[in-house]
């Protein structure tokens, strides 16, 4: 009986709802959360934690389920997002390979430009590390010898050209030096295989690396933020090495193509409480990365120049 | 079987042909400094599985596999029966899961199978009709908040009701 | 001595009332979230990791360990009483409990299974809490070039597993590897064989599709057509005394097993990327060789589903250390619990046992309990699965294709799979007329995605030079006993070939 009493209360609710609904949109179903990343790595970990925050603050009349499509650099949610049949409930985490993947699978068909922006939740610097037994102190240091191990020495990162090869590349036109890069199945295996000395340098994100930075096991030379940072006090820039080059991951969340007006107001009014809570602002803090507030003009601006940036980079591959 | 047996192996072996020549785009060689491209390694399996349709045909021609000495037909009447109304029952649920919804093709292949094929009473049939595409429901969608299809949109307004229980 | 207060502590948490609770309900679910084929312990995890934030952090450990527990018992429910396994590590769990489920045996088989699992979970937990920080480091010096002997090792160890017709066998796990390298090249990120050039393909073929069609559909249409449609259920009954003789039948006929998959299955368990799969594979095909009578394996034999049950337990609990103490995650539902832990606020690495010492023995004490009560809680809710065994089959059928095809879903959340599912059911169904064995197929899709990158990471790293796999302390060994049992059924195969054309 209690079912059919839930079911007929279910339906009245409906009907006093009905109008409210088209006042202001809301989500009818849940809402597909998908992370363009496979699990573990630091996409999937900023998803989980956004779904926690909505969960606990109970910020959402349907839940957010996440959905893990990580294969080919991401191509896997780019293709899912272009053809979903319900763009108003469909909505991706990012990271850069929301601009590389476009860019160098163009038989893809896929226009970033077509995606719903919604928020930027904070950019992840990155930092250049070396195992603490391999007696490097200084970045000069490390491109001595890199230079001296004559095209031997090794580096490791995520697969071939994600952010880790684009930061390793550029580092390498930049310097003049050569060097192996092996590419490993996300960030978490990166840093174990620097850890037991599998590879001689990476360039992680400071969340990937913190276990075996506080255990002493790995040092940062050199970060590619604007400015240096505080958690590695006296680390320096490469800006301060005389080349005028940053580069971040991206934490951003876009709605599906075609999404409506209705529902990507929605959404944005969602992450922007997320954004603001003190979960979301204490994670940036702790995770050492940078806020980098914009609204949905400024999204769309920054994702033109971070287009192009990756094209200049990639074509510096090759 | 016998014929069966070596119609069999000739597909397998077009099939390893059409993964190789799939794999040999990626590039089948080895680089030297760098090891093998990335083709290499499901060219060389697919040469593995055309060499073992090889041995097939050899066991066939010597008659040595059981298959190979059965004068037995693949499928008798039975099995053309079998695989038509269950197979073709399967590939029918499937096809309407996104007309009807995953749930509403669960009740129409549990009627077909349970009172066409299984000859049920309806005192057995409809229950589990109507009761295990709900249970699937609440299990799914409830419990493990796991989404499914829902098909066209006229399923809407019993989708609507049955979310607003759930959440 | 400080590590068993520690411990001590971390087990009287668990048992307070609430925990207690929570550990039931916890155990419960986990068990039929895992028996769901499709399903497995990363779902239950997934979804209830944001509960967690709502009860207090010691107790959302305690839940979750529940949960994992459960749903890892609850994997060989599927694999016996409807032969799906739900999860590639109750691949080997199929082996020889669905022939004794079909003798009517199903209820020795799925006791055998609780009590594997209870021992392997137990020796891993023992083995864990004494051991973890030292194996960690032992854990770190298996770079690609270890961990691709150790595959090669496993797959020398089911080649012999696939029947008599060994240009099949061949056949069948060169195509299982071939179908694990579709969708996009790990290593250098360019799509690969995108057959038809169909995006579906982009994604990649699962374990589960593969699986699920293959043993969902195929074998199932195949049993309905080869008893022609007069299949006898199942008569196993039901009673409190039967599954108390059968839990002394289970130790007494696996203890050998038992003992073999606790022990590797941990080794094999905490290396990096291993994982359970191999594991439990490997505890399957050791417990054969050494067993005296190696024939009755594959036609019901007890120890065949205790060790391989024991084995995946026992890494499964092994697979939280690199996991607690790398950072890295060695399967979907570890990588999930890393990002629990993130956000509570915990960094996993080296540190992490001195640091946060409080955190991992809670999850280690509330391990052992929840290992006993999944025990108790599969062995109550045995009758229940016999039940389902028992109806008729024109009953059971269609719900095992539902199953299938939602359970399918589930895990792929994409109708292409679902086709694509289908179509190998039914190439299941043919290639299962001619005596194709297919379970070598199914386990080298899995373990083919570990195999090909790491091969290829070790030649990146040796500049193409394969003597990597040799030179290396801890590769060449593995290497070795890998090649020679590779060559043991070869050599078999030409002796025999030899005697019986002199004969």
């Amino acid at each position: 009986m209690k079912f059919w009493k839930t079911l007929i209360a279910g339906m009245s609710a409906l009907a006093l709802t009905a109008p409210a609904a088209i006042a202001e949109w809301q989500p009818r179903k849940p809402i597909d959360f998908v992370i363009m990343a496979g699990p573990g790595g630091g996409a999937d970990q900023i998803a989980r934690f956004i779904q926690s925050v909505a969960e606990k603050k109970d910020l959402t009349s349907r839940p957010l389920i996440p959905n893990n499509k990580g294969g080919g650099s991401g191509a896997e949610a780019l293709i899912l997002l272009n053809t979903t049949n319900d763009p108003d409930h469909t909505i991706l985490v990012t990271l850069n390979s929301f601009f590389s993947t476009p860019i160098r699978q163009p038989e893809l068909g896929v226009d970033i430009q077509t995606f719903t922006p919604i928020a930027m939740m904070g950019v992840d610097p990155f930092a250049l590390w070396v195992h603490k037994n391999s007696g490097i102190e200084t970045f000069e240091q490390w491109v001595d010898t890199v230079k001296a191990a004559d095209g031997e020495y090794i580096t490791g990162g995520t697969g071939s050209g994600q952010e880790d090869s684009i930061v390793f590349a550029y580092v390498n036109n930049a310097f003049g030096i050569e060097s192996k890069y092996i590419p490993f199945d996300g960030g978490g295996a990166v840093a174990a295989a620097l850890a037991g000395e599998q590879i001689n340098a990476t360039v992680n994100n400071p969340a990937e690396a913190r276990g075996f930075f506080q255990a002493g096991d790995v040092r940062p030379l050199l970060v590619f933020s604007d400015e240096q940072m505080p958690a590695y006090p006296g680390v320096p820039t490469l800006k301060e090495k005389g080349h005028d080059f940053s580069y971040y991951n991206q934490r951003a969340v876009v709605g599906a193509p075609g999404m409506s007006e209705e529902a990507a107001e929605y959404y944005r009014a969602l992450f922007t409480e997320i954004y603001n809570s003190e979960e979301w602002q204490n994670y940036l803090e702790t995770e050492s990365l940078s806020p980098l507030w914009m609204d949905a003009d400024e999204q769309r601006a920054y994702w033109n120049v971070q287009v192009d940036n990756h094209t200049k980079l990639l074509e510096g591959m090759e | 079987m016998r014929l069966g047996e070596i119609v069999t192996a000739g597909v397998l072996a077009l099939l390893s042909i059409y993964l190789m020549y799939e794999a040999s785009k990626n590039g089948v060689g080895y680089t030297v400094g760098k090891g093998p491209q990335g083709g290499f390694w499901p060219f060389w399996l697919g040469m593995g599985m055309l060499i073992s349709t090889g041995f097939i045909t050899l066991n066939w021609v010597r008659r040595v596999s059981p298959p190979s000495r059965s004068e037995e037909p693949v499928l008798d009447a039975f099995g053309i029966r079998t695989l038509i109304l269950v197979g073709g029952g399967i590939i029918g649920f499937v096809a309407l899961i996104d007309i009807v919804s995953m749930y509403g093709a669960v009740a129409l292949f549990m009627l077909y199978y349970l009172k066409l094929l299984g000859r049920h009473s309806w005192t057995v049939t409809l229950p589990m009709v109507l009761v295990f595409p709900l249970a699937l429901f609440f299990f799914f969608e409830g419990v493990m908040q796991i989404t499914m299809p829902s098909g066209m949109s006229f399923t809407d307004p019993v989708y609507n009701v049955l979310y607003n229980i759930i959440y | 001595m400080e590590i068993l207060s520690l411990l001590g502590d971390g087990m009287l948490v668990a048992l307070q009332p609430l925990n207690l609770m929570l550990i039931l309900i916890g155990v419960s679910l986990g068990l039929f979230i895992g028996a769901m084929p499709g399903l497995g312990s990363v779902n239950g995890v997934a979804i209830l990791l944001p509960i967690t934030f709502l009860v207090p952090p010691g107790s959302a450990i305690i839940f979750l360990a529940a949960i994992y527990y459960g749903a890892m018992y609850g994997g060989a429910i599927s694999s016996i009483t409807l032969g799906i396994p739900g999860a590639s590590t109750a691949v080997a769990t199929t082996f020889d409990g669905r022939p004794l489920a079909m003798k009517g045996m199903a209820r020795l088989a799925l006791v055998a299974a609780a009590v594997g699992s209870f021992v392997g979970g137990t020796v891993s937990n023992v083995l864990f809490s004494f051991l973890a920080p030292l194996l960690a480091t032992v854990a770190l010096s298996f770079g690609p070039p270890e961990i691709f002997a150790l595959m090669l090792l496993a797959f020398a160890t089911f080649v012999g597993l696939g029947g008599d017709d060994i240009p099949k066998t061949v056949f069948s796990i060169c195509f299982g590897l071939v179908l694990a390298t579709v969708g996009f090249d790990q290593i250098s990120g360019a799509p690969r064989l995108i057959l038809f050039d169909m995006t579906g393909f982009l994604g990649g073929i699962s374990f589960l599709v593969l699986a699920i069609g293959v043993y969902g559909i195929g074998e199932m249409l195949w049993t309905i057509e080869s008893t022609r449609g007069e299949i006898t259920k199942s008569e196993a009954d039901i009673s409190v005394k039967g599954i108390i003789e059968d839990t002394g039948t289970s130790v007494k006929k696996g203890w050998k097993g038992m003992s073999i998959g606790s022990f590797l299955g941990f080794f094999v368990g905490i290396l990096p990327a291993a994982g359970a799969t191999p594991a439990s594979l490997m505890s399957y095909a050791v417990t054969k060789m050494v067993s005296k009578n190696p024939e009755q394996f594959g036609q019901g034999h007890v120890g065949g589903v205790a060790a391989p049950e024991a084995g995946n337990n026992s890494a499964s609990t092994g697979s939280m250390l690199p996991m607690l103490t790398l950072g890295i995650p060695g399967s979907p539902t570890t990588a999930i619990l890393l990002g629990g832990m993130v956000i509570w606020g915990l960094t996993p690495g080296p540190r992490l046992f001195v640091e946060q010492s409080d955190f991992v023995w809670g999850l280690i004490g509330s391990f052992y309990i929840s290992n006993f009560f999944a025990l108790l809680v599969n062995l109550t809710f045995i009758p229940l699965f016999i039940w389902m065994l028992r109806m008729p089959f024109t009953i059971l059928a269609p719900l095992i294709f539902v199953l299938s095809i939602v359970g399918g879903y589930a895990a792929m959340q994409d109708m292409f799979d679902i086709w694509l599912l289908l179509a190998f059911g039914f190439g299941a169904f043919f290639l299962r007329k001619f005596d194709y064995p297919l379970a070598p197929a199914v386990l080298a899709i899995v373990l083919g995605p570990i195999a090909e990158p790491t091969l290829r990471q070790s030649l990146l790293l040796s500049s193409g030079d394969p003597s990597i796999f040799f030179t290396r302390p801890i590769a060449a060994p593995i290497m070795l006993v890998a090649i020679i049992l590779l060559l043991l059924p070869a050599l078999k195969f030409l002796r025999r070939g030899k005697s019986s054309r002199a004969a």
